[in-house]
């Protein structure tokens, strides 16, 4: 049942349903898009590890919404030879953590084949990679985004609203490189038995219609004059979270939300700093070698001078994810963390 | 067999030889940048599988894929030009030695890193398999690459899906120095394959004839709906592995033994026999491609670097 034809209305939705709703216009749209992944469409199985491919098979079929064997080098392989020869997979491994399996196949083939064939070839493949720490322990919860920021030739999608879920993931289906689409589990919104504990869900009006969100266009959460606090999939709700207990203080956050990691929005970034003068970082990743860290350099190259005070990273620390909650929420940058770097800066 | 193909495979074959023959000497005298992994003694593999395939059919690739390019109709212009690092290569002086291919001749740019191309031949055999495409696949690999989980993972995934692909395996019987049958816990590298639900074949991999033969079966099979199959082509390299090994881990009996198969001298026996090719026109064969050989390096010594700016380019589509 497509609801496609409904040009002008929009829905309430959370983003596990904002991307299968993607998922299946795209797959009305274009043939040649397919889904690639591990129990995503068996029936009454899970459609996916949080349930964002529930259903389609019934409309698509098991051919194109194809389960595979526990293979992760195999899903990646297969998808990069199906892209490379006319197809548009969607690949999905069931956390992200499993991506380490597939990084022969995405790190030395993937970002690669183009480069190497001297532009004569094209990857159009999306790898969508479920991530963020939700009590399953030290391999079932990474933050991966930065290990991947390292590779030219991958894209990395990071949405946290409902909206740009569906804008960025139609367009990272139509991008000819292949992009990493990391989805948070706290922000999914996944119901029935695979709903997760402490989740976020942030439900938002989706358009019905067709739409895409350009790569490399952040977007300002909230406006503010006084710091910049930059956050990316679940840390934007921590960042606004922050800036709530921040406004009582009388200071004025800017919390900006990157949306793509790779490309970057430099340029707005740059123009919320030499405002502010302070920028704090906030990410689930860990910290050394970690995006914080790059973007710190990156402003320092560029824009020093209007710095008031040194860049400031609020990351998880450099240890494997804790399973024991109460160490899992000192490992995750809480709002409470935020607020205390921020003080320090006035 | 006609005497077409024969002709025509044996200048492939003798193509293949020359051109790495030449190569080699350009890199003893430091004329070309990086490593080479020469295909010397397994031309009849290359030549007796891409014969019987068109430009839409693909193959894929391995470090050592000199032959399989060159087998599958990749130009020796851009051959050259891409060993030479210029921008006239086939790769656009962005790929080298281990990368050669050409897609509009349905020659994957090589992969390197052994047992990678495996999942991506699967995945492309799917792809033709969802397009109603009519072609074949057919991907290259050796002895060693066996042993890699990517080709675990890949098989198994052909075979479930019974895709139309044929995995040539081109035994050589060593992964760099190491000998295969101390690698494996099974008495032959094809029972390997019963694991998987894959047919295996096993061909003598210096006759082009049957290897050749043996391909023109397996997509006949293919053609009717079966698929994936697996062939062994036991073959030898009459070099060592790469630029500086001196084969001080093989046996000299062992190589005379394998010599004395040379797939291009086998098949000048026959076609002389056969009273296809004498002596002098067999000569001739060979000053015209080394003639061709010459115009390749002129070519590839007279074509422009490959430029800065489009390093930039080239990383994403």
């Amino acid at each position: 049942m497509s609801m496609r034809n409904n040009k002008n209305s929009t829905q309430k939705m959370t983003i596990a349903e904002s991307l299968r709703l993607t998922i299946q216009q795209e797959m009305e749209r274009d043939k040649k898009v397919f889904c690639i992944g591990e129990d995503i469409g068996i029936k009454g199985g899970f459609g996916g590890a949080f349930t964002v491919t529930l259903g389609l098979s019934e409309q698509f079929g098991h051919e194109r919404i194809l389960d595979t064997p526990i293979s992760e080098t195999g899903i990646a392989g297969v998808a990069i030879g199906a892209a490379l020869s006319g197809m548009r997979p969607i690949a999905d491994v069931q956390y992200s953590d499993f991506l380490f399996c597939a990084m022969d196949q995405l790190v030395n083939q993937a970002a690669k084949l183009r480069f190497m064939s001297g532009g004569k070839l094209k990857v159009p493949m999306v790898m969508r990679a479920p991530g963020g720490a939700t009590t399953r322990g030290s391999q079932h919860s990474q933050s991966l985004e930065s290990y991947f920021l390292h590779v030219p030739g991958l894209k990395v999608v990071c949405p946290s609203t409902a909206y740009d879920a569906k804008g960025l993931l139609t367009s990272a289906i139509r991008d000819d490189s292949p992009v990493l689409f990391f989805e948070h589990k706290l922000l999914y919104g996944s119901k029935g038995n695979r709903a997760e504990k402490g989740s976020i869900s942030p439900v938002g009006e989706v358009p019905l219609y067709d739409y895409t969100i350009p790569f490399g266009k952040a977007k300002i959460r909230k406006k503010g004059k006084d710091v910049t606090i930059l956050g990316k999939l679940r840390s934007v709700y921590t960042a606004l979270e922050a800036s709530k207990t921040l406004d009582q203080h009388k200071i004025s956050c800017e919390v900006i939300d990157p949306r793509t990691i790779v490309p970057f929005d430099s340029k707005l970034l740059f123009n919320s700093v030499k405002k502010t003068g302070r920028l704090v970082i906030v990410d689930e990743c860990t910290k050394t070698g970690g995006w914080a860290g790059e973007i710190s350099a990156l402003v320092q190259e560029n824009i020093f001078k209007y710095l008031k005070k040194p860049v400031v990273r609020v990351t998880a620390p450099d240890t494997p994810v804790p399973f024991a909650p109460k160490l899992e929420n000192f490992f995750i940058p809480q709002a409470k963390d935020v607020v205390k770097e921020v003080l320090k800066l006035f | 067999m006609n005497k077409k193909l024969l002709l025509s495979m044996h200048r492939k074959m003798l193509t293949i030889r020359l051109f790495e023959e030449k190569l080699n000497s350009l890199f003893l005298q430091g004329q070309i940048p990086g490593t080479l992994h020469l295909y010397n003694g397994q031309e009849a593999c290359a030549v007796g599988v891409c014969e019987n395939l068109s430009d839409k059919d693909w193959i894929l690739s391995t470090h050592r894929p000199h032959g399989h390019a060159i087998a599958k109709g990749v130009s020796l212009q851009s051959m050259m030009a891409e060993l030479f690092a210029k921008e006239t290569g086939c790769c656009g002086g962005f790929g080298g030695s281990m990368h050669v291919g050409d897609i509009n001749k349905g020659s994957v740019p090589a992969i390197a890193i052994v047992g990678g191309n495996i999942p991506i031949a699967t995945g492309v055999a799917l792809s033709f398999k969802m397009q109603k495409r009519k072609n074949v696949v057919c991907c290259f690999l050796g002895d060693g690459a066996i042993n890699e989980g990517a080709f675990h993972e890949g098989v198994n995934m052909a075979s479930i899906w019974g895709l139309p692909l044929i995995f040539v395996c081109e035994n050589n019987l060593y992964g760099a120095s190491t000998r295969i049958e101390n690698m494996i816990g099974v008495e032959k590298l094809t029972d390997r394959l019963k694991g998987y639900g894959v047919k295996s074949f096993s061909v003598d991999g210096m006759d082009v004839t049957k290897v050749y033969t043996m391909i023109n079966n397996l997509i006949k099979k293919i053609k009717s709906g079966q698929g994936p199959f697996f062939l062994e082509c036991k073959t030898y390299r009459f070099v060592g592995h790469s630029r500086s090994d001196t084969n001080k881990y093989r046996q000299k009996s062992e190589e005379i033994f394998w010599k004395k198969k040379d797939p291009i001298i086998r098949i000048e026996k026959k076609l002389v026999k056969e009273k296809i090719l004498d002596t002098l026109s067999i000569d001739k064969i060979y000053e015209e491609i080394k003639h061709e050989l010459n115009q390749a390096v002129k070519f590839a010594k007279s074509s422009p670097h490959p430029k800065i700016l489009n390093m930039k380019k080239y990383v994403y589509a």
